[in-house]
């Protein structure tokens, strides 16, 4: 009802502006942009990047694009409920910001063919349904360098949201890097089913600290483990955007997802009519995976060698998922010198040597 | 002893004392004979302005009494609207909360980024000093901030005042049967308003609690559900102080228990960890409270009713 209420604003505002625009001359309708997320625009991380992406939009579009958005939609039929309401309000284009709402934008596609719609981290499309991510594991790759390098326990804590393989991925990724330059390091993985709830991620981060953690690394959304992570004197990784305000000592650096090149690049083609369903899957290179500044903290050296790794993966020299990779029985996944295609990082649902426990089934 | 033991105890204590706070609130609300469903927003709104304060000034009371404060201004707009506007209860309540997650998004602007440095801590140093037990004893009973002894005060004192104090039995015959106090001349709507103006304090206290010690930060929606959770140990608690103080500390526990489960390596699926806390405080609440004949004795029996004196 939150979400209705403000939808009910922002399209009474819309219609204010329209009344106004009437009076003068005969403008072409601007395109209206609808944004549905999964956490508060507040969250100081997920959310709060794509609405950077959206804010962008207005800002390079100007009065040729309208945008609205609903925030803290539940993944699931609410979702659903959500994105129809959207369509049928005369939104040309939906940008759906999170892996949940997978099924419900294909569903309500379906129904509206002329709307646009572009679904987050998902992997099913249609001719009006495009997907696109960012390859965080790349950032992970970095952090994991520097988490190995930082460690003195060699107890890698990972505060994780959901068993999808977005999320197993950059696990590995953090494992395989971590361990590549420490070897003896261990990752322990908290889930706390869900992407946002401070108290519970920060409970589940103690606890991790009370294990010998004293990296915290999160997929989760808010800046809650960080900041137990500075109460409890241990290093942390911001996640989604910069979180160093919540841990002056303990950011090691923050993953910045950014979003805003390729909204208002897809805002634009549909605007000019040549927008086309498609995956998208940028990383470094393109910028939408970017590092926040790192802690003065860390060694001149590691710095070094997270900048050159960084530097690798926009050239091609360096990639996260490069062979010998074993899982955790030992098992040969990947041969030495091949690297892991995007099909199997896509569905990757195995844990490599080095992280604790087993994923939930 | 393993050595996380203690800090998996005091986890457990600041995760379970905003249930309580909320819990016992909602408990007395509800004894009066109004079922406030605005827990959630009045926490949330509690949890905002005790941090904007507690940044502002720097002082841990006077935040604390802010998020009191907060939330009972809260209740006041809930209590005028249901008892002498005769709204309805349901649906102004989930209007409260709505309208709580709002607002405290909107005065949360700006807060961002800023901690707080904690309460106030009691020390024992001699007793801890007690070989072995010691610092058992001294995890479980000492060196908590004030929020969590007075959540103790609070259960007991409810307890005491609603069964045992006039007043107590005043606010439950208002929740029993509304005409019947009212004809021998109890002032039906001002006494249920006051116990809406005691459950929104504690909500916000709650909600206090939250911005305060647990993760003493503002993010948006940050109580995500915790009012609600409250609401239900009301009703498995069968309206009983110590039940919800009990149902609290269960919920409480087994959360952080799950999650260090998850640490250790014990092999049950976290979906299903995560669902224990729910399942095992509705078994053992269901359990203890079975005898269907005194719930029905312990629910008042004009909830959510409106009071119109006619005559």
């Amino acid at each position: 009802m939150k979400l209705g209420k403000k939808l009910g604003l922002l399209s009474g505002l819309a219609a204010g502006v329209m009344l106004a625009a009437t009076g003068i001359a005969q403008a072409a309708d601007p395109l209206k942009v609808g944004f549905v997320y999964v956490g508060p625009v507040g969250d100081h991380g997920w959310t709060y990047e794509h609405n950077q992406g959206r804010l962008a939009v207005e800002k390079a579009l100007g009065d040729k694009v309208k945008t609205s958005f609903v925030e803290s939609v539940p993944e699931g039929a609410d979702a659903t409920r959500v994105i129809t309401r959207l369509a049928s309000t005369g939104h040309g284009l939906i940008f759906t910001t999170s892996f949940g709402y997978m099924n419900p934008t294909v569903r309500v596609a379906k129904r509206f063919p002329k709307v646009k719609f572009e679904h987050a981290t998902g992997f099913k499309r249609a001719d009006n349904v495009a997907t696109y991510s960012a390859r965080f594991y790349e950032g992970r790759h970095v952090i994991g360098l520097i988490a190995g390098k930082m460690t003195k326990t060699n107890v890698l804590g990972y505060v994780a949201s959901f068993p999808i393989p977005e999320v197993i991925r950059g696990i590995n990724a953090v494992a395989i890097a971590a361990r590549s330059v420490n070897p003896k390091v261990t990752v322990k993985v908290v889930w706390v089913s869900s992407w946002f709830d401070p108290g519970k991620e920060a409970d589940a981060a103690k606890a991790l600290v009370d294990q010998g953690a004293d990296v915290m690394l999160q997929h989760t959304d808010s800046p809650a483990p960080v900041q137990a992570a500075e109460r409890r004197g241990i290093w942390a990784v911001g996640q989604a955007s910069d979180m160093k305000a919540f841990g002056p000592k303990a950011h090691l650096t923050a993953i910045i997802d950014d979003w805003a090149p390729y909204y208002v690049e897809r805002t634009k083609a549909v605007l000019d009519g040549t927008w086309k369903s498609g995956d998208v899957w940028g990383g470094f290179k393109s910028g939408m995976v970017k590092l926040s500044s790192y802690n003065s903290a860390i060694p001149a050296d590691v710095v070094a060698m997270a900048e050159k790794a960084r530097k690798g993966i926009i050239d091609g020299s360096v990639h996260p998922f490069a062979g010998p990779i074993k899982d955790q029985s030992g098992k040969v996944i990947l041969k030495a010198g091949e690297v892991m295609d995007d099909k199997t990082m896509l569905g990757m649902n195995f844990y490599v040597e080095g992280v604790e426990g087993k994923i939930p089934q | 002893m393993p050595e996380w033991f203690i800090p998996f105890l005091l986890s457990v204590v600041t995760a379970s004392t905003p249930f309580v706070f909320a819990g016992i609130g909602e408990l007395v609300v509800e004894k009066s004979g109004v079922l406030n469903l605005g827990v959630e927003g009045m926490m949330i709104v509690g949890a905002v302005s005790a941090f904007a304060v507690g940044v502002t000034t720097g002082s841990g009371a006077l935040a604390v009494l802010t998020g009191a404060f907060a939330g009972a201004a809260m209740a006041l707009i809930f209590g005028v609207l249901t008892l002498y506007l005769l709204s309805n209860q349901v649906a102004t309540g989930l209007a409260l909360t709505l309208f709580g997650l709002g607002l405290s998004a909107l005065m949360g602007h700006g807060m961002v980024g800023k901690t707080f440095a904690g309460l106030p801590h009691l020390e024992f140093p001699l007793l801890e000093q007690i070989p072995v037990i010691g610092p058992l004893i001294g995890t479980l009973l000492l060196g908590h901030d004030v929020l969590v002894y007075f959540s103790v005060v609070l259960m007991i004192a409810v307890g005491w005042f609603l069964n045992k104090s006039r007043a107590g039995m005043v606010l439950r015959a208002v929740g029993e049967n509304h005409n019947a106090a009212h004809s021998i001349g109890y002032p039906v709507n001002l006494v249920r308003l006051l116990a809406v103006l005691f459950g929104g304090a504690m909500a916000g206290l709650g909600g206090a609690y939250l911005s305060l010690v647990h993760t003493p930060l503002w993010v948006e929606n940050m109580t995500a559900g915790r009012g609600w959770i409250a609401l239900a140990l009301v009703v498995f608690a069968s309206w009983r102080p110590a039940r919800v103080f009990v149902g609290a500390y269960l919920f409480g526990g087994l959360t952080i228990m799950q999650l260090h489960a998850q640490g250790l390596g014990i092999e049950i699926p976290p979906q299903v960890l995560a669902m224990a806390p729910y399942l095992a405080t509705i078994l053992v609440l269901v359990i203890i409270s079975r005898d269907s004949a005194l719930i029905r004795l312990n629910a008042p029996a004009c909830l959510g009713k409106s009071f119109h004196a006619t005559g």
